[in-house]
């Protein structure tokens, strides 16, 4: 019998037996989540099931984060039935203002080993950690939230060997864009992408997250990775050591294909409508020095207190360019309180920034940020599809924070290799 | 029989439920008059009960809103038949009792007339005259669908339960 993959060890434990790639496993969920748009869906599905319960309520989370707070009626009467639904299960709340649903998961509730269900393609983040984490959709969670268990089939896993050093201005933004480009957003549909290597080893959490978070824009079921001593840090630094467990795959786990990188001569990429794999270098024509009228710092893909770090290195000084907003939305209530407690937020604010409450904003076209007819937006967020940030009459270009600096500053897009 | 509405490659669930109508998820009537309408503006309005929904590769790609194969169910839409689907998508049209199959779609053009036999796994494009035939569910997934979808299921058995009668 040959080793086992990362997804495989955790979906052994979790099912209690042995399994493999392509087994159908039924799973104990250690974490199961919704939010506000998925939330009141899956409460309903409970309700019409006769389970208005929660199985492990201390490990169900309510987030409020889509529409936080509330630009209309509707949502905001949303928010009230997610409460009082949350009140009579005993589920945790996570309401306006705590930020992003998987930012606030990671940093408070997602362990290493865990099965991790939330109402959110995102929630493959929590892969970073070390867990099994994967999006489904609300009456999936619903199940998962009153029995405690799900049904999965086992995913194949795909390898992702990293090594190389980042040259500077290039992240694991970049990484991902590179990624997808080449596997396209169908290839790694059903599967599992395990990260690992020397690059990956050396990547702080804060970097991990980005790789994971966005295996679904591969079509991914979850993107795990290994838990070590960067893991342990993370934990320790957010006063949950006593949770760090290691996980490592075997050396001789069955891989249904290997993708070797060296991240040594990426460069900074730039994903262009309408989709994710649309990636070309930030050099190529088609994007350096095209207009862009928006630039969005947000989303749980980046807008760590890291990645606004980063922003103000490249923009400390400098001024967005006339005829370019800035919008900085912070992932999460502890990234905010670290940037402005490190002065990050004078800096963004002396540029010319509008800073937004924690949240997901105009990242799923909901509000705080929605582009005009014709406009182009330069995001670090996770998806540029027709419609994506809420009007189907504007373009959405992906890139890491750096480049999303350069652009802020220039007007353009710009290669933060030549700034900073 | 129904009348096949032809999609494209990448029907994202942005393009299927657009969250500028965000507000109207607790709303499935109202959502479901925007349904693929940055897609094709058609559709909503000409969708009869009985129709097909037919995409191309990876049908459903992106977020895991389950409202979007639920307003494509709504107006009665028989199936969705697709070359591939995104997994939360495929996941959710099961569940919500909507049968998702994955079929050659580029043998059926717009406007067939179609028919579906789930147990047969056959799709019968009646203008071409032509069977396109579809491999079986896994059996779980057969079994949420065959009862009508995963509420039914946890109403029927009280539990997930993937072996038995």
């Amino acid at each position: 019998m040959p080793g086992q993959t990362l997804v495989e060890k955790i979906l052994s434990r979790a099912s209690g037996r042995d399994v493999r790639a392509g087994d159908i496993a039924i799973a104990q969920v250690d974490l199961a989540y919704v939010q506000d748009g998925t939330g009141p869906l899956t409460f309903r599905q409970m309700e019409k099931m006769g389970l208005v319960k929660a199985a492990n309520p201390t490990r169900s989370v309510v987030f409020i984060d889509h529409s936080a707070p509330p630009p209309r009626k509707e949502l905001a009467t949303d928010h009230v039935y997610l409460r009082e639904f949350a009140a009579r299960t005993g589920m945790v709340v996570s309401d306006v203002g705590e930020g992003v649903c998987h930012q606030v998961a990671f940093e408070k509730f997602v362990r290493p080993w865990d099965v991790a269900i939330g109402a959110d393609s995102h929630t493959v983040m929590g892969g970073a950690m070390g867990a099994f984490a994967t999006g489904m959709g609300s009456t999936d969670v619903a199940v998962a939230l009153a029995l405690g268990k799900t049904w999965l089939r086992v995913p194949e896993t795909m390898k992702f060997e990293v090594g190389g050093r980042f040259a500077k201005g290039v992240f694991a933004k970049d990484l991902i864009l590179r990624v997808l480009g080449d596997i396209k957003t169908d290839g790694a549909t059903y599967m599992a992408m395990e990260w690992g290597g020397p690059a990956i080893a050396a990547m702080p959490m804060t970097e991990r997250m980005v790789l994971s978070n966005m295996a679904i824009e591969a079509g991914g079921k979850c993107g795990p990775q290994p838990s070590d001593q960067e893991t342990k840090r993370y934990l320790r630094e957010h006063g949950r050591e006593a949770e760090w467990k290691e996980l490592r795959p075997d050396p001789d786990a069955g891989f249904e294909d290997e993708h070797p990188y060296d991240v040594s001569s990426l460069e900074p990429m730039v994903a262009r409508p309408p989709q994710e794999d649309n990636v070309v270098p930030v050099t190529d024509p088609s994007v350096k020095g095209l207009r862009i009228h928006q630039v969005y710092l947000g989303s749980c893909t980046n807008a760590r207190y890291e990645d606004i770090r980063v922003f103000c290195e490249y923009m400390k000084g400098e001024k967005v360019a006339k005829g370019t907003r800035l919008i900085v939305v912070p992932a999460s209530k502890e990234s905010y309180v670290r940037s402005m407690k490190e002065g990050l937020l004078e800096i963004l604010l002396d540029a010319g920034a509008t800073i937004n409450p924690p949240g997901c904003g105009a990242c799923p076209g909901v509000h705080l940020g929605i582009p005009g007819d014709g406009e182009n937006v330069l995001s670090t967020t996770n998806r540029n599809y027709v419609g994506r940030m809420g009007n189907p009459a504007a373009f959405t270009y992906l890139a890491s924070p750096a480049t999303a600096a350069a652009t802020a500053m220039h007007g353009v897009i710009a290669d933060p290799r030549e700034v900073g | 029989m129904g009348r096949a509405w032809k999609f494209g490659d990448n029907v994202s669930t942005d393009l299927i439920a657009p969250g500028r109508y965000y507000h109207l998820r607790s709303n499935l009537p109202e959502l479901a008059k925007h349904v693929l309408e940055d897609a094709r503006a058609d559709f909503a309005a000409g969708v009869k009960a009985g129709d097909f929904v037919v995409g191309g590769r990876n049908f459903g790609k992106g977020s895991s809103r389950e409202h979007a194969p639920v307003i494509i169910k709504l107006p009665g839409t028989r199936a969705v038949l697709a070359k591939s689907f995104a997994r939360i998508f495929y996941r959710n049209c099961i569940n919500i009792g909507l049968p998702a199959v994955v079929v050659d779609t580029d043998r059926i053009d717009e406007g067939d007339d179609l028919d579906i036999n789930l147990e047969a796994g056959v799709v019968t494009d009646r203008t071409k005259g032509i069977e396109l035939a579809f491999p079986p569910l896994p059996s779980v997934m057969a079994r949420i669908l065959e009862e009508g979808g995963l509420v039914e299921y946890i109403k029927n058995h009280g539990d997930l339960v993937l072996a038995g009668p």
